[in-house]
């Protein structure tokens, strides 16, 4: 087993780990601490896949700016623990525990079936450093970046006007 | 090399237990969570199917997807602080407004 190899499988174990953190962790400031690790262990997983601009971007903007964001509105809710809700255990959890399992049984069987990877690589290796994506993005996909640049100041805007006080 | 199809496996590993945290959970901050895990497994599948192609165009895709993502987070957000404004909780059973 070669390096990447072993990378991407403690990459992918602990990405998966707290992916399901995430979701199992009873107070949501919990729950954000998880998604943090998990965007920053996918972030490793996206080098791997020669995606150097977009790992730096999930660090910078994911795991930075939304989840500070995230963590902010949490801190500002204060929810105590009565607020949580009882715990009990639902029909809808151990339905999603049983919807898990069966996801965690495709997995493995797919892992099982999947063949092995060809010796050489037939398609060309595309390496998306901030060069040739920044070049994409400012001339194929032009216009939808500036187009991205409304809908982020129409999400700024609706943001404030719903977190008004009065409206 | 590590398989693409070990790639495709982790974002549908990933995908499930987002869903999962969707449909299960009843707060509004974990549901959001939920929400960002789904995006990220798209976006995993999306680079690797750009890495098979050998084509950036899933680089620029994935790029946009961060952004609306940011954008859909701000406003969700927004309104899970509305949302506590009006009913003092996050649960999301009790959003029911424009039920009565």
């Amino acid at each position: 087993m070669s390096f990447p190899e072993i990378l991407f499988y403690v990459l992918a174990l602990l990405t998966v780990a707290c992916a399901v953190c995430v979701v199992a962790m009873r107070h949501p400031i919990h729950s954000a601490f998880a998604l943090i690790a998990t965007l920053f262990f996918l972030a490793g997983v996206f080098v791997l896949l020669e995606a150097h601009f977009v790992a730096i971007i999930q660090v910078m903007v994911y795991a930075g700016a939304v989840m500070v964001l995230f963590l902010f509105v949490i801190m500002l809710l204060n929810l105590a623990p009565e607020e949580l809700g009882p715990a009990k255990v639902t029909a809808s959890k151990l339905l999603g525990l049983m919807l898990l399992a069966f996801s965690a049984y495709a997995a493995v069987r797919a892992y099982l079936t999947s063949e092995a990877p060809a010796a050489a690589s037939t398609g060309r290796v595309v390496e998306g450093t901030v060069e040739e994506v920044g070049k994409l993005l400012f001339t194929k996909y032009l216009f939808p970046f500036e187009i991205v640049s409304v809908l982020l100041l129409a999400a700024i805007l609706g943001a404030v006007v719903l977190a008004k006080k009065r409206w | 090399m590590v398989p693409n199809a070990h790639f495709l496996i982790l974002g549908a590993v990933l995908f499930g237990i987002g869903i999962v945290g969707f449909v299960v959970r009843r707060n509004f901050l974990t549901v959001f969570m939920s929400v960002e895990l789904l995006l990220n497994a798209v976006n995993l599948t999306v680079l690797t199917f750009s890495k098979m192609h050998g084509n950036l165009s899933g680089h620029a895709l994935v790029f946009f997807i961060i952004t609306v993502a940011a954008a859909e987070a701000a406003v969700g957000l927004a309104i899970a602080l509305a949302l506590f404004r009006k009913k003092k909780t996050v649960h999301i059973d009790e959003a029911n407004l424009l039920k009565h």
